[in-house]
């Protein structure tokens, strides 16, 4: 099927290709190896970086300018043909990586919608009609005496979703009349006028229909690609690709946390406590709720009993804890009933039997939560009033409250939530949240690092002991950064410390972290340090 | 469910100490049990409709009907004992009968047409992610009534009256409008869904083969009402103007929905309480103080004649109109309201997936007992879902039949036999006469409109070809193509 297209293909055509290729055949190329790893890892960035964007709620000329910048930056070769090359050797290698499973696959495909997008936005009219051409859209414009008739209509359409002045469709402007399926996302944000099953698309929207074949190719290909890569490849390229392969799609995207790891295990009787120390805002008020209504619909059930599964509860607990919240309202029979097929169908022991991941920031704030529904991200979904007090509740004080905010109103909903959480935590959280299982793994992380607290340790031997008791008021007095016991025995530090300590004292950037302990507490009193005292 | 314990109902109604009516002649008592379904599914489920409905041409003698097709639509039952069933799929017509009739499920679910036959899923599971599944569903819509809780002050939960179904009415009118007029479809069926909404089904082929992309797309088209139980502002509309379908179905439908009937039927002004929560809404201190002072005083002093909710709601407009020309994003704001109030709620994930299940038309709803008949959409103004038959009213009907005379169709005897013959004649039959004019050997509309180029180039019709150039030169490529072009 190729051939037939590119015996089609004009040289006009042929020349766009050259700037955004359509990915219709694999390149028929050497390449070394570390080049295939190499330049897949500098697309995964690219794609990575749009997924992050888009996560926070970049409005599209944000997207715009940030395709560009990470294109710029991570894609330019020296030789304008090597550009190309890596553009498409590139695409093909993440092919062989996306295409494994359904998750990876809708990961793949939706990123590289958009980067397609974006660049098809960026390049000039004559080579976006050179690319619709590349297409073969059979689209013809409309006609004037068709304008006509839909005119009015036409500027409604432009009206309500654009600044008043200079959006009039006047008979120059040029419209396409295609079939709705082929513009889904204009037809979702009721941005085109649709009769009779057909939306008039103006010529500035056509990089919808152009994006609209383009993804739907891909998402062809990749199946297609998934069954090679079962059926032959793997096996074939067992000592050299395969390898590369499957490391590439779990080290950008991170693990999917449908197994429970380091931390594995909660029991019920600890998920109060846990719950109040490391689940992230939405999960907390997903499981208050459930407490307060003993009722959760369909969309908080999801988001909140697949996060518990990836916490690490099991499949048995998790029914009795459903069921001891629901039959309060509905009785423990109809819960039998109604319910817990699907949270078995949650572990994989009903239906498809698919082992469902728990869900993903990305996949949170871009749900729609509607009537009576509590699930969502409280960042995007809250109002600022139910915000501000779900925080409050969390405890996060004035001043990163306003930080929180602050992102909030910028659409960083997954800087907001990372915020939150240095301001619970009294830490830093460098990698960001990206994932409610993450969130509670970091958090798990730092309030289990038990550090045993030993104050003879040099070369702070001349720290008095009888200050051990002083030491122990100062921490609880001063900072949640810190839990102390006051046995002295039992310390737990927060790397956030840790860097403040680096800051203060250079020379001490070989200590273990035991000693780095006691030099932490004598951070929280700086007159001490003055002092001299350590 | 046995003798033992219809008996048991009967001591109920004792204890209750009220004495049973004298049973009418043939009279059945209320209620739902397994031994009226049996009955029901026996002599009055129009289990051939059904089946006709959902074979889609597929059933007939000609070589180019899809044989399999019906054979791999997934049916889901549940049980008496609320055992579910999934991934049932029949043979033939007689075949989902005779399961029915012994099966005798409370529910009935109707869900995608796979690729393989449900019933052998396990055998193509294995062979990678694609070896099962859906390759084609109806387009479905559910508004439930539960969903609009915090507009209607009559009833709560699943309790529907006279006073709050109208706005299943109005959901009814917009979305079939949409439908129809924006997205050409044209062979819509909707159902009561027997307790507390409706349901919808398109029906067209080019429905039933939207990918979940595009099926998002329509139901987004249709989203307007955007709250949760966190956010406040439920509807925020922007922009110039409104989109020609949301102005249309506000001047044609919400406007006088509103106005006429749901301000006095839900009393939305007559209380502090709910006058607030429509104040809420309003951008503007100013605004509001205003009125909330005006109508504080006016509790008082009430004189006027007219409806306190109209005379209300005159005046904030009134307001309003005033103070937008002041205040920047007032414009919409009345607007917002009435769609907030007014405008359909749909429940998007239903619509958004090939796979999701949906109750069959037909089938009694476990809680009232009645059936989930079809509603005509032309006329959904009468439809009255307290009036809705119930099975023991159908059962006490047929047994009053029966005696009077014998026919083939039990329900037509029934006051089930409205629905039946408005479920064949205005949905049932112009679907089927539409999939006959698909091709047989590619059920697309697009190659119906080969046909057309090829009959055109043979007449040397240009005029006529230019109509169909478009969506036939796709079908060309697909010919030279191969599948490329299909999901």
């Amino acid at each position: 099927m190729e051939i037939v297209r590119s015996q089609r293909r004009t040289p006009a055509a042929a020349d766009v290709a050259l700037t955004l290729p359509l990915y219709r055949s694999a390149p028929e190329l050497q390449i070394r190896l570390e080049d295939f790893e190499l330049f897949a890892v500098d697309r995964l960035r690219v794609l990575k970086g749009i997924s992050d964007g888009l996560s926070r709620g970049k409005k599209p000329d944000e997207v715009e300018t940030l395709v560009r910048d990470l294109w710029k930056s991570n894609m330019s070769q020296p030789q304008a043909s090597e550009v190309i090359n890596k553009d498409i050797i590139s695409h093909f290698v993440l092919r062989l990586v996306y295409c494994r499973t359904e998750e990876l696959r809708k990961w793949f495909l939706s990123m590289e919608t958009t980067l397609f997008r974006y660049r098809f936005r960026l390049k000039s009219s004559e080579v976006q009609r050179a690319l619709m051409a590349e297409f073969d859209l059979p689209y013809k414009a409309v006609s004037n005496a068709e304008f006509e008739n839909v005119k009015e209509k036409l500027g409604q359409v432009a009206d309500s979703i654009g600044p008043k002045k200079k959006s009039m469709p006047n008979a120059d402007t040029i419209f396409y009349k295609v079939p709705f399926e082929e513009v889904p996302e204009l037809v979702a944000g009721r941005r085109v006028f649709l009769l009779k099953g057909y939306a008039y698309v103006a010529m500035n929207q056509v990089s919808s229909l152009v994006v609209t074949r383009f993804r739907s190719h891909l998402s062809k290909a990749l199946v297609l690609t998934n069954r090679k890569w079962t059926s032959t490849i793997r096996e074939r390229e067992a000592d050299r690709l395969t390898p590369i392969v499957e490391s590439l799609s779990t080290s950008y995207l991170g693990p999917d946390y449908s197994q429970p790891r380091e931390f594995a295990e909660i029991s019920l009787k600890d998920i109060d406590q846990v719950a109040k120390s490391s689940f992230p805002l939405c999960m907390r008020h997903l499981f208050e709720k459930l407490r307060e209504d003993h009722h959760l619909k369909h969309g908080g059930r999801m988001q909140f009993g697949l996060f518990l599964k990836g916490v690490g509860l099991k499949l048995d607990d998790a029914l009795a804890f459903w069921k001891a919240e629901f039959s309060r309202k509905i009785g423990a029979e109809r819960f039998d009933k109604e319910y817990a097929y699907g949270i078995r169908h949650n572990y994989g022991k009903e239906g498809k039997r698919t082992d469902y991941t728990p869900y993903s920031c990305q996949k949170i704030i871009s749900s729609t939560p509607g009537v009576g529904d509590h699930h969502g991200c409280p960042f995007r979904h809250f109002s600022e009033e139910n915000l501000r007090a779900a925080l409050g509740k969390m405890g996060v004080g004035n001043r990163p409250m306003e930080d929180v905010m602050d992102k909030v109103r910028n659409r960083h909903y997954q800087l907001a939530c990372t915020l939150t959480f240095e301001a619970v935590h009294g830490s830093s959280c460098d990698a960001g949240i990206n994932h409610p299982n993450q969130y509670f793994i970091d958090s798990q992380k730092i309030l289990q690092k038990v550090i045993p607290f030993i104050i003879f340790q040099d070369p702070w031997s001349n720290f008095p002991h009888g200050d051990y008791g002083k030491i122990g008021q100062m921490l609880t007095m001063s900072s949640s950064s810190i839990y102390f016991d006051m046995d002295l025995t039992l310390c737990r530090i927060i790397p956030h410390c840790r860097g403040a300590v680096r800051q203060g004292k250079g020379v001490f950037s070989e200590m273990t972290s035991r000693v780095l302990v006691i030099f932490a507490v004598a951070m929280l009193d700086p007159t001490c340090v003055q002092a001299g005292r350590l | 469910m046995t003798g033992e314990e219809a008996g048991n109902g009967r001591d109920d109604m004792l204890i209750d100490g009220c004495e049973p009516e004298p049973p009418q002649e043939n009279a059945v008592p209320d209620g739902f049990n397994a031994d009226y379904l049996k009955v029901y599914y026996g002599k009055l489920f129009p289990h051939d409709d059904m089946f006709r409905w959902m074979s889609y041409g597929n059933d007939g003698k000609h070589p180019g009907c899809d044989q399999s097709y019906f054979g791999r639509r997934e049916f889901s039952f549940t049980l008496d004992n609320d055992i579910y069933l999934r991934f049932q799929s029949f043979n033939s017509a007689s075949d989902m009968e005779k399961s029915i009739n012994e099966k005798c499920p409370f529910k009935i679910d109707i869900g995608p047409v796979y690729n393989v036959d449900p019933a052998k899923r396990h055998a193509y599971a294995q062979a990678g992610d694609n070896g099962f599944t859906p390759v084609e569903r109806e387009l479905v819509f559910d508004v439930d009534i539960t969903d609009y809780d915090d507009v209607r002050y009559c009833c709560s939960g699943a309790d529907v009256c006279l006073d709050c179904w109208p706005l299943m009415t109005v959901a009814i009118k917009v979305i079939d409008s949409g439908l129809r007029d924006d997205f050409g479809f044209n062979h819509i069926l909707w159902v009561y869904s027997g307790r507390r909404g409706v349901h919808c089904w398109v029906c067209d082929g080019k429905a039933r083969r939207l990918n979940n992309e595009q099926r998002a797309a329509i139901a987004d088209y249709f989203r307007v009402y955007k709250g949760n139980e966190n956010s406040q502002k439920k509807v925020t509309l922007t922009g110039h103007a409104l989109h020609p379908f949301l102005a249309r179905s506000y001047s044609e439908v919400l406007q006088k929905f509103f106005e006429g009937k749901l301000l006095c039927s839900q009393k939305l002004f007559s209380h502090e309480e709910r006058f607030e929560k429509i104040l809420e809404m309003i951008p503007d201190e100013t605004a509001t103080s205003e009125l909330r002072g005006k109508w504080q005083e006016s509790r008082r002093t009430s004189i006027s004649k007219e409806d306190i909710n109209i005379a209300r709601w005159g005046t904030l407009k009134k307001t309003l109109h005033l103070r937008s020309k002041k205040v920047l994003g007032l414009g919409r704001c009345v607007e917002e309201i009435v769609f907030s109030y007014a405008y359909p709620r749909l429940d998007m994930e239903v619509s958004k997936h090939m796979n999701h299940l949906l109750k069959a038309p037909f089938c009694i709803h476990p809680k009232t007992g009645r059936v989930c008949v079809p509603i005509d959409p032309d006329c959904c103004e009468e439809f009255d879902p307290t009036t809705v038959p119930t099975l023991a009213k159908l059962l006490g009907e047929l047994n009053m039949g029966v005696m009077r005379s014998d026919g083939n169709d039990e329900w037509d005897k029934t006051s089930l036999g409205k629905s039946v013959r408005y479920f064949r004649s205005y949905f049932l039959q112009p679907l089927l006469k539409s999939c006959k004019l698909e091709p047989l050997w590619c059920s697309n509309e697009t190659a119906y409109n080969v046909l057309v180029l090829f009959s055109c180039a043979l007449h040397s019709s240009i005029e006529e070809m230019d109509g169909v150039k478009g969506p036939a030169f796709c079908v060309f490529d697909t010919l030279m193509v191969g599948q490329e072009r299909w999901d």
